[in-house]
């Protein structure tokens, strides 16, 4: 299934680094998160978009997980050519990848 | 209980919001977050231009048109408003409001420090690439150091109906009154990190009562008079998260989460002046409709340091767009594209980059984003920046020929030829505390 169907995100940006939070809608799903949403299966979902490391860290008690993808916004804020120079959009765009849930 | 809203999450954000807080119900303190790190050098530029610019321009008409209800009500305001001529704001907003008592931060603008600060020995290395602060110093045009909620408090203090401070962090907005009705003193971290994390809900107005929100964003009621968040704040550090009932808008635990993890990064060190607050200590608790229950947060030692925002100039840019449409949208709009290259590459210019988007494609989410072979229309945007104004002009004149000479079927090309834009680019670096000396001025 898609992650979107278990989860909703939230991105912004820090500089040239765009942060994804990951939200599990029900508390049972954070387990399906922590297994699914690796930063090696991150990185490898957007492909050239994201030029450096992805990094995680968990928040058990918002059942969330926050992810910060490097080097992904064209140099970031006001250098930036890209449309997306905020990653407004890289939360949405996870949604739709698939995950394994049982 | 003291309640705290906020009603500005970034300068350009609703001119209706702050009104709707004062009229729609009770609250004590109404803060406004204007500043973001680009803000400060479109406002020292202004500032160059004319001494009695460089704040935010919203904000004296707003204290001007609510200043009667705020004294009636007897709500304060704490605004980042001052921008880089906090005493110029002030002015201004006494203008715009005779009678009014504004008190004023100071000392967080060391743009005529840099020098001193070079002399001491201090490299005030860029904190993501580590390179001194030699390497940009002739292309300076802002330098702040971001304020905690203790200046802040002490204005407060003084009685003044409105405090204006330059860049202060946006969580210390929020988290001053708590300091300055409950008295909690700097090394109280836990209650600290409490008043800050408050303030990270809210500092992006709406974003966290129903605006920009992935869960159930169709169901979310009248979006279009959304309610800005208030904070019921507790001396015991805890706080509900709600809004007024009369406004649209949802405040849930979703919507608090999503605001949560926003511009986040190491949830366990989240770094101010005041405290560095570990948002994995803490609890929530949908209490009623609207309102949320934040508890349990623990925080730790201020750091020794504090954070300089400086802005550089760095080049420049120009990004320009057209339309190609069905049949072979894309495949036209892909040629047209390598046509635009192979032009500028005729022309020996160079560019630091070249970058290319298709929107209805893959503008957004890159490869991640299905594919889309036979779209009706697609959008070519290509974006070019680089250290030499004249190339960057040059190839802002490439893309309207194409309508003629290049592959059929292009329009969008109504607004000319796209603007030449001067990047200014953000650099942050750590100074010792004590380098930054606060003081409050009256004015009334």
């Amino acid at each position: 299934m898609l992650l979107g169907e278990i989860a909703h995100t939230r991105s912004g940006d820090k500089g040239d680094t765009s942060n994804i939070g990951v939200i599990a809608f029900e508390p049972e799903h954070y387990e399906v998160i922590l297994r699914e949403v690796t930063p090696e299966r991150v990185k490898a979902f957007f492909g050239d978009l994201v030029k450096g490391e992805v990094e995680r860290f968990e928040l058990p008690n918002l059942h969330a997980v926050n992810l910060l993808l490097h080097e992904a916004l064209g140099g970031g804020g006001t250098v930036s050519l890209r449309v997306d120079a905020q990653g407004k959009t890289y939360g949405a765009g996870l949604l739709r990848m698939e995950i394994d849930v049982d | 209980m003291i309640r705290i809203a906020n009603g500005q999450g970034f300068w350009g954000d609703w001119l209706e919001a702050p009104i709707h807080l004062v009229e729609q119900g009770p609250i004590d303190y109404l803060v406004l977050d204007y500043l973001a790190e680009v803000t400060m050098s479109v406002l020292q530029k202004q500032k160059q231009e004319d001494p009695n610019l460089g704040y935010a321009r919203d904000f004296p008409p707003l204290i001007g048109r609510l200043a009667p209800r705020l004294k009636e009500r007897d709500i304060k305001v704490v605004a980042n408003a001052g921008g880089v001529n906090p005493a110029a704001c002030a002015k201004a907003v006494l203008k715009a409001a005779p009678g009014i008592k504004v008190a004023v931060v100071h000392g967080d603008d060391v743009y005529n420090r840099l020098n001193e600060f070079q002399n001491k020995g201090y490299e005030m290395r860029d904190m993501d690439t580590n390179q001194p602060i030699s390497a940009i110093r002739s292309r300076i045009l802002s330098a702040n150091a971001y304020i905690g909620a203790f200046p802040l408090a002490e204005a407060l203090d003084t009685g003044a109906d409105i405090v204006i401070a330059g860049r202060s962090t946006d969580t210390a907005l929020t988290l001053a009154p708590m300091v300055h009705r409950f008295h909690w003193p700097p090394d109280d971290y836990d209650k600290l990190a409490a008043g800050t994390i408050a303030g990270h809900i809210i500092e992006c107005g709406a974003q966290c009562s129903g605006g920009n929100c992935q869960a159930g964003w169709e169901s979310i009621p009248d979006m279009a008079n959304i309610g800005y968040p208030i904070v019921e704040a507790n001396a015991d550090a805890t706080f509900t998260v709600t809004k007024h009932e009369a406004a649209g808008g949802r405040v849930h635990s979703d919507t608090v989460k999503e605001q949560l993890l926003y511009e986040l990064g190491d949830p366990t060190r989240y770094i101010t002046p005041d405290c560095i607050a570990d948002f994995t200590s803490i609890r929530l608790a949908d209490t009623g409709p609207d309102r949320v229950t934040v508890s349990g947060i623990r925080g730790g030692p201020r750091p020794p340091t504090l954070k300089l925002s400086i802005s550089y100039t760095n080049g420049w840019k120009a990004i320009g767009t057209l339309v190609y449409s069905w049949p072979e949208a894309l495949a036209k709009a892909k040629a047209a594209d390598r046509i635009v290259r192979q032009r500028l590459q005729s022309l020996g210019l160079e560019f630091d980059e070249i970058y290319t988007e298709f929107f209805g494609v893959n503008a957004c989410h890159g490869p991640a984003a299905p594919s889309n072979p036979d779209p009706p229309e697609i959008q070519l945007r290509i974006g070019v920046r680089g250290q030499d104004r004249k190339s960057v002009d040059r190839f802002t004149r490439e893309l309207i020929p194409l309508v003629l000479n290049g592959p059929p079927g292009a329009t969008g090309f109504g607004e000319g030829r796209p603007p030449v834009r001067e990047i200014v680019a953000y650099w942050s670096a750590l100074i010792p505390r004590e380098e930054i000396q606060t003081t409050v001025e009256v004015i009334s």
